[in-house]
């Protein structure tokens, strides 16, 4: 397991840390085996002659994605972007500020494809492909949870996120690839789910919860799987059928869709909101990831889409989704493809559908953590900064208490929990504690500040994240809350049936 | 004609064809590889009129890196002001007629002053390099070098102030090059330095971070329309894993 390391400290005010050249150049996730590649369609050891084939990768994707030829042509070496990552804040690692993580490959990439770089390789920074470069790409990419806040900043809009999934393309297509991404993958290719939960099982929790839900409500709330000609299909993160605060939010879908008396289900094909194809910058299976909620959708009969809280699927699902399983004309054109459970909550609030008791989250203080993929790659409702204002909305709407942390640490500039990305294993636990410190140093003034107990969030991985290093910051795993959780605790449910 | 003018024809035809024939190159190149996916940053427009704005908005204040650093955007937000300004005031020596308003008593005042400007704003990002240590790790010796280099264009062109050259003859030069109609350059030392940098520059700018200039223009984080669910956007080379169903 991990070595012993020290938890940051809280800075009262937060300074911008000193280099420490190879703070964490010892972490690197564990590596992929021979199955797991292989049932990707990648090597499973590194190959004979890696070198000349990275390389030709690296070209093969230049001509493929404009970002990746454009971000490593442009970057000016301004250093805007150089105290932007949590990961640099929270490591002091040089190779952890952004254009530090990018210049890894982009050296390379001077070497191999640029004039200056193959005669004059000193002057330029170039450097040959060595086995410690590769090692250093391993180490470092996968010390990225491609959160994009460095984007943000960039004068030219250069976005880490692009070159870290490319180079994790380029090694995985040289046989060096991580085993938590790509065990998961295979996972769902095989058998629907990132924890390979099969049907039977998944039949049997959502039983058990409609008797939860039954014993707490008195109301026979249905969480329905494979139900055909449903009007929603819901494509949820797994870790919502059973992980806390996770499960608590996939009761507020249920009681909101139950409340609204519209009529949904789960997919066992497609019981998996989470791509995590998006990781490794495999366009071939995120697309094939993508394809079965197509194929449910289809299966099902369904009318419209609708995704839970799961910050990085709802990436995919908003941003790539028509393009990678579209088109989706045989849905309801009424409605967006697909759709977000907020945006669901929040049109039914508009509506006067919903009703609340907001005294029910009373003794909870709230605040709000926007989740990268949500904040930075996607939006909600139809207008711009929509996935800002929406759950907002919906928090103040279902409960009492509720404060926003620094301006400098939310909307558009918030901070990754530090688990995102395909980061979210124990192995890489000493990084993740470490770059959860910006977000854990918000948090902390704004409960010493206005007493706040709780801090809501859309993403499993947020949720996830939080509920383990929260002890670290000596807070309890219990201070992370789901978004429909708070929805569910407020709800006044009718006794009568739809 | 004299072997200096002779000479520095040449190296300006030949820079003129780097710069322009490489420029034009790598444009092509950006606009040929597609953008498979949306990525646009927030925050992210949602209509064609609203990304011109926010490029626009890029391009002139430089609104991003303002948001992340108030030092390096001051500097740099001065130094490339002041090589606008400079440009228009060297207008002078390549149109005949001069243009009206290249002519205006504030443009050309404002284009000499650009000068010091220049040097303030490049001596505050050199000094940026050495002194801020995350800079500092960042840089490679042609990060310092084209900062160098640019402080030693407006330098040089900035003593000619002190160490004057016939100026009709260095428009009739450059108005001949462009008409090939040639004419004698007078060959005085400081001017001659000064060309000379600009050669350099105009053969190195499309092969190093000088194309973030156009490079800008073609970030997708930055000229993307938020609208993935309303219209359907794939590259061509994802159209070949497009199945019937």
């Amino acid at each position: 397991m991990a070595s012993k390391f020290e938890t940051p400290q809280v800075r009262k005010f937060p300074i911008i840390p000193k280099l420490e050249n190879s703070a964490t150049s010892h972490l690197s996730p564990f590596k992929s085996k021979e199955e797991f590649q292989s049932s990707l369609g990648y090597p499973g050891e590194l190959v004979e002659n890696w070198q000349e084939k990275a390389i030709d990768k690296m070209g093969d994707l230049l001509g493929k994605y404009r970002s990746l030829r454009v971000y490593l042509d442009s970057c000016i070496q301004c250093g805007a972007c150089t105290d932007k990552c949590h990961y640099y804040q929270g490591t002091k690692d040089p190779n952890n500020m952004p254009v530090g993580r990018q210049n890894l490959m982009r050296s390379v990439y001077r070497r191999y494809f640029t004039l200056p770089g193959k005669y004059f390789p000193k002057l330029v920074g170039a450097k040959d492909l060595t086995k410690e470069v590769l090692d250093d790409w391993y180490s470092y990419y996968h010390q990225c949870s491609q959160c994009r806040r460095c984007a943000v900043f960039c004068p030219i809009g250069i976005d880490t996120a692009e070159i870290s999934m490319a180079a994790r393309e380029v090694m995985d297509s040289i046989g060096v690839g991580q085993k938590y991404c790509n065990e998961i993958i295979g996972k769902v290719h095989k058998i629907g789910n990132n924890l390979g939960l099969p049907e039977p099982a998944l039949a049997d929790t959502l039983e058990g919860l409609e008797e939860d839900v039954l014993d707490d409500t008195e109301i026979d709330v249905k969480f329905p799987l494979d139900v055909k000609d449903s009007e929603v299909l819901l494509v949820t993160p797994s870790a919502d059928f059973f992980a806390e605060p996770h499960v608590d939010g996939l009761i507020g879908y249920a009681k909101v869709f139950h409340q609204a008396g519209i009529s949904w289900t789960l997919s066992s094909h497609a019981s998996e909101a989470a791509n995590f194809g998006m990781f490794i910058g495999s366009y071939d299976n995120m697309k094939k990831l993508a394809m079965r909620i197509r194929e449910a959708a289809l299966e099902l009969n369904v009318k419209r889409i609708v995704f839970g809280e799961c910050g990085h699927a709802w990436r995919v699902a908003y941003s790539f989704l028509n393009t990678l399983a579209g088109p989706f004309d045989f849905l309801d054109p009424r409605y967006p493809v697909p759709q977000h459970i907020c945006e669901i909550t929040n049109g039914l609030i508009d509506q006067n559908v919903l009703n609340f008791d907001k005294s029910a989250n009373d003794d909870m203080t709230l605040t709000y953590h926007d989740s990268c993929n949500v904040a930075r790659a996607s939006s909600m409702g139809g207008i711009m900064g929509g996935q800002f204002t929406i759950p907002r909305k919906i928090i103040q709407t279902v409960a009492n208490n509720f404060y926003d942390m620094d301006d400098e640490t939310i909307k558009e500039k918030t901070y990754c929990c530090g688990g995102g990305g395909g980061l979210l294993t124990d192995d890489l636990m000493e990084l993740r504690v470490k770059g959860a410190l910006p977000r854990m140093e918000a948090l902390k003034h704004l409960i010493e500040e206005k007493g706040v107990t709780h801090m809501a969030a859309i993403c499993a991985i947020c949720k996830s994240q939080f509920s383990k290093v929260f002890q670290y910051y000596d807070l309890e795993l219990d201070q992370i809350v789901s978004l429909h959780q708070l929805v569910s605790n407020a709800l006044i449910m009718n006794k009568k049936e739809v | 004609m004299s072997f200096v003018t002779i000479l520095y024809a040449a190296m300006f035809y030949f820079a003129a064809a780097i710069l322009f024939i490489g420029l034009a190159y790598r444009v092509y190149e950006y606009a040929k590889i597609p953008a498979p996916l949306k990525i646009p940053t927030p925050p992210a427009p949602m209509t064609q009129k609203g990304v011109a704005i926010r490029i626009f908005r890029e391009v002139v204040f430089f609104e991003s890196l303002f948001s992340a650093t108030k030092w390096t955007w001051l500097f740099s937000w001065i130094f490339h002001l002041a090589l606008l300004l400079a440009a228009f005031r060297h207008l002078k020596y390549f149109t005949d007629p001069v243009w009206f308003w290249v002519s205006f008593e504030l443009v050309q005042v404002a284009g000499h002053y650009a000068a010091y400007l220049m040097l303030a704003g490049l001596l505050g990002l050199l000094a940026r390099r050495v002194f801020v240590d995350r800079v500092r790790y960042i840089s490679s010796p042609s990060d310092y070098l084209i900062l160098v280099l640019i402080i030693a264009i407006a330098g040089s062109g900035l003593m000619m102030k002190w160490f004057p050259s016939d100026i009709l003859a260095i428009k009739l030069f450059f108005v001949g090059l462009l008409t090939f109609n040639f004419s004698e350059l007078p060959s005085d030392v400081v001017l001659l330095i000064h060309l000379s940098l600009v050669i350099a520059l105009m053969i190195i700018f499309p092969y190093s971070k000088l194309l973030h200039a156009p490079g800008l223009f073609f970030s997708p984080t930055r000229n993307q329309v938020d609208n993935a669910r309303s219209k359907r956007h794939v590259a061509n080379w994802a159209k070949r894993m497009e199945s019937t169903k």
